[in-house]
């Protein structure tokens, strides 16, 4: 790939993901077996998968890059996209769809939206959390300290209340 | 008698810490204990245990103090521990759910948990320490009878060892069913200088998660069940398999591998027997379809996709190695069957199916939780009797059993057992063992649409049928509950379903149709409601409901006409407001987006 036309900054991005590429290869060994947990490693740092940690994982391991890319978008855990300060996984299970998960998942959408925040917060749908008796359920992952809260039993203007609560705390740091 | 169970202290305090319990708060509530005990200087302890699985309880604790009875105190919020242990340490028992045990004949006003439907209608066999024990102690396993099991496996031959499977007739229970001493015999019987045995923790059935719950409150459990397969086939390792997304399990599951390593259970000739073996937990990245042997396998290897079977993993499995994949429950009623012995096991259950099996019942029911009872029990009794029924005012129409590659069983059915057999006839399948319960308020074809919408985001895409055929009954789907369904779209659900059944390469096309076939078969009437009508009885399906502002909830406030994308709502701020249906394009944000819950659906 041709370097001309890239910018400084991210020439410094590229090097910093090459050098984490290096450290996790280095710590699992150039194994195609170990591929799964690099990804998990790169992905608890970084918090998503950038293009070019896929494209220089592929390189360093000798696997074709559409074989990095079919694992990477194949399994939930892993994202393409990066993600706000802030989670907000909307459980899609069989109870909680039954119990009003879609609504709750589009209050927290429209909340989102239509507070200018959706830059700082994620809304998406999960597999089943298992705790269906709590139907239906949010977790709310705060992605720079690995934090999660999870609540249960929610209507849509609760949801809602949930996501106004922390975009005040994103905009009074 | 206190002092054996509980030790020396004056008041001990168990609280289930797991990943269901802890999202109800229990590690609040735990602090809060913690804090009182700590401020009043009393000779106490608390004590983590795992989950009972009486969800609809979470967070409960159980306290027992020295000379008074254990009380079960339910839903408890940490405001709330104070107020509740200086009461009991009062001897005043109201707001106890129930007495674990009490000494002598006393009439404390509170019942047994024994004399409780929901307890004394199971057979606690594989789930007997949950909720009651440590699940982070080797001791308190071992106290209860754990690695007693291993101790006897290692003193038969491999032989034996498969021998006493088959003759407690344990069958796989992850969903299939199949017999699990087969399984070991074919591996047994390959030549190979490596052997694999595999813990499938995957557990990606929505609505499913007795998995979970086992492993996160008896782990060792499980572990030993490992073990002694991989003694049985003469494997040199294990692995565990279980999902990222569940850390709490990935993390007992490993601290209890560490443990018994420590106790010599692992690693180079375990207990003197000359069998050396060791266990790795695999912490996948979460695919449904991993929950299906060669996709796991494969999953482990690095790729993301199952593989035509045969050969089969007994024989070519993990890099291409003799394998053997047993589901978590599984293996946990393996050990519990070397502790407690073959006849103990086969009291219970079917001719066919021996045992018994955790069921996960949830949805529209008043007890939501895990139960386990003897396979053969009818759904009437875990709904009624243990679920504890409808709630308050509602009518149950069906039950989902099986998650995606199972089916709906209508009401009418319900003195139909609970055994593998029994519901593939029915068009269900036992799958993982998970029931949500569906009432009047629930649409079966927006269930069924539901469900394809799942498999189809988890096929893999490898094979046509499963990822062509489930597209297009998705699609079809999509138009019935759009009010654009036609004629001809019930025959196409049918004839594609059985298509993509009979041809697709692995289990989750060979079942994926299954959940509208079945609700097809029960509830077509639903179904032409949509078609010939343009109607959702239940009034689920968005675009076939109109919304209507009920005037007397409504405050004027306004916030529905805000967020309407049309302007269809229109109204003078303080008085209710209304909405013009013939602008309106049931998007259904003014209902989502009401504080006030006016906005209704007709």
């Amino acid at each position: 790939m041709s370097q001309i036309g890239i910018t400084r900054v991210e020439q410094e991005v590229q090097v910093g993901v090459a050098r984490l590429v290096d450290a996790v290869v280095n710590k699992y060994g150039r194994s195609r077996g170990k591929l799964i947990p690099m990804l998990q490693e790169i992905q608890s740092e970084l918090k998503y998968l950038p293009r070019q940690a896929l494209e220089y994982i592929s390189r360093k391991l000798g696997v074709s890059l559409s074989e990095v890319i079919s694992v990477a978008s194949f399994y939930h855990q892993f994202r393409l996209e990066p993600v706000g300060d802030y989670v907000f996984q909307v459980c899609f299970g069989t109870a909680c769809y039954l119990r009003g998960a879609s609504e709750v998942y589009e209050s927290l959408k429209s909340a989102t939206r239509n507070t200018r925040i959706a830059v700082e917060m994620t809304v998406e749908k999960a597999r089943c959390f298992g705790c269906c008796s709590l139907a239906p359920v949010v977790m709310v992952i705060n992605t720079k300290t690995g934090d999660k809260s999870i609540y249960g039993r929610l209507t849509p203007s609760e949801a809602r209340k949930i996501a106004l609560k922390y975009s005040t705390l994103t905009h009074g740091k | 008698m206190y002092d054996i169970v509980y030790g020396r202290r004056d008041l001990r305090v168990h609280v289930p810490l797991s990943s269901c319990t802890l999202a109800a708060g229990s590690r609040e509530v735990y602090k809060a204990v913690e804090d009182f005990i700590n401020r009043k200087g009393i000779n106490a302890e608390v004590h983590r245990v795992g989950c009972t699985g009486l969800c609809y309880l979470d967070p409960w604790i159980m306290v027992a103090g020295r000379g008074l009875p254990a009380a079960i105190y339910v839903n408890v919020r940490h405001v709330d521990v104070e107020k509740i242990l200086a009461r009991y340490l009062n001897r005043d028992f109201t707001g106890a759910y129930a007495l674990r045990f009490k000494e002598g004949n006393v009439d404390y006003g509170v019942p047994l948990l024994d004399e409780k439907p929901e307890w004394r209608n199971q057979v606690r066999w594989v789930s007997r320490n949950c909720g009651l024990v440590d699940p982070e102690s080797i001791d308190e396993y071992i106290m209860t009878g754990g690695y007693e099991g291993l101790r006897k496996a290692l003193r038969m031959k491999r032989e034996e060892v498969i021998e006493t499977v088959k003759k407690s007739g344990l069958r796989g229970r992850g969903g299939a069913g199949f017999p699990t001493w087969l399984k070991w015999k074919i591996t047994y019987e390959q030549r190979s200088d490596e052997k694999y045995v595999i813990c499938n923790g995957d557990e990606g059935d929505p609505g499913a998660f007795m998995n979970r719950l086992l492993a996160e409150s008896d782990p060792h459990r499980v572990i030993e069940g490992l073990i002694i397969a991989g003694y049985a086939v003469g494997a040199t390792k294990g692995y565990v398999f279980v999902r990222a997304e569940k850390p709490l399990m990935a993390d007992r599951l490993e601290k209890a591998v560490i443990e018994a390593r420590e106790r010599g259970f692992l690693g180079e000739n375990i207990l003197g027997s000359g069998f050396s073996f060791d266990i790795e937990v695999y912490r996948s990245a979460g695919a449904f379809v991993c929950g299906e042997e060669t996709a796991l396998i494969a999953a482990i290897e690095g790729r993301a996709r199952p593989r035509q079977r045969p050969p089969y993993p007994a024989t070519s499995g993990l890099w291409g190695k003799p394998t053997v994949v047993n589901n978590v429950e599984t293996l946990a009623h393996v050990a519990t069957i070397f502790q407690f012995g073959v006849d103990e096991f086969t009291k219970y259950g079917t001719e066919k199916s021996k045992g018994t099996k955790m069921f996960c019942v949830t949805g529209a029911v008043k007890r939501t939780g895990v139960y386990e009872v003897p396979i053969g029990t009818t759904i009437k009794k875990l709904v009624y009797e243990l679920a504890g029924g409808p709630v308050e005012g509602k009518k149950i129409k069906a039950v989902q059993v099986g998650g995606p590659s199972g089916g709906c069983i209508p009401s009418n059915l319900f003195d139909l057992e609970l055994d593998y057999e029994t519901l593939q006839s029915y068009g269900a399948i036992m799958g993982s063992g998970g029931l949500v319960v569906i009432d009047d308020s629930g649409c079966m074809v927006n269930v069924a649409k539901y469900f394809t919408d799942f498999t189809l985001a988890e096929s893999c895409g490898k094979c046509l049928p499963c990822r062509v055929g489930m597209k297009i009954m998705n699609e079809t789907l999509e138009r019935i509950v759009n009010g654009e369904g036609r004629e001809e779209d019930l025959e196409i659900l049918r004839d594609l379903g059985v298509t993509v059944i009979k041809t697709s390469l692995c289990g989750l096309g060979g079942s994926a149709p299954n959940p509208v076939l079945s609700t097809l078969r029960y509830f077509e009437n639903e179904y032409r409601e949509h078609v010939e009508n343009k109607k959702c009885p239940a009034k689920v399906c968005p675009k076939l409901v109109t919304y209507v502002i009920n005037e007397e909830k409504c405050r004027g406030c306004g916030v529905c006409a805000k967020y309407c994308p049309v302007n269809a709502i229109t109204g003078v701020p303080g008085k209710p407001f209304t909405i013009d249906s013939s602008k309106c394009i049931k998007c259904g944000s003014c209902l989502v987006n009401c504080p006030f819950g006016a906005v209704e659906k007709a």
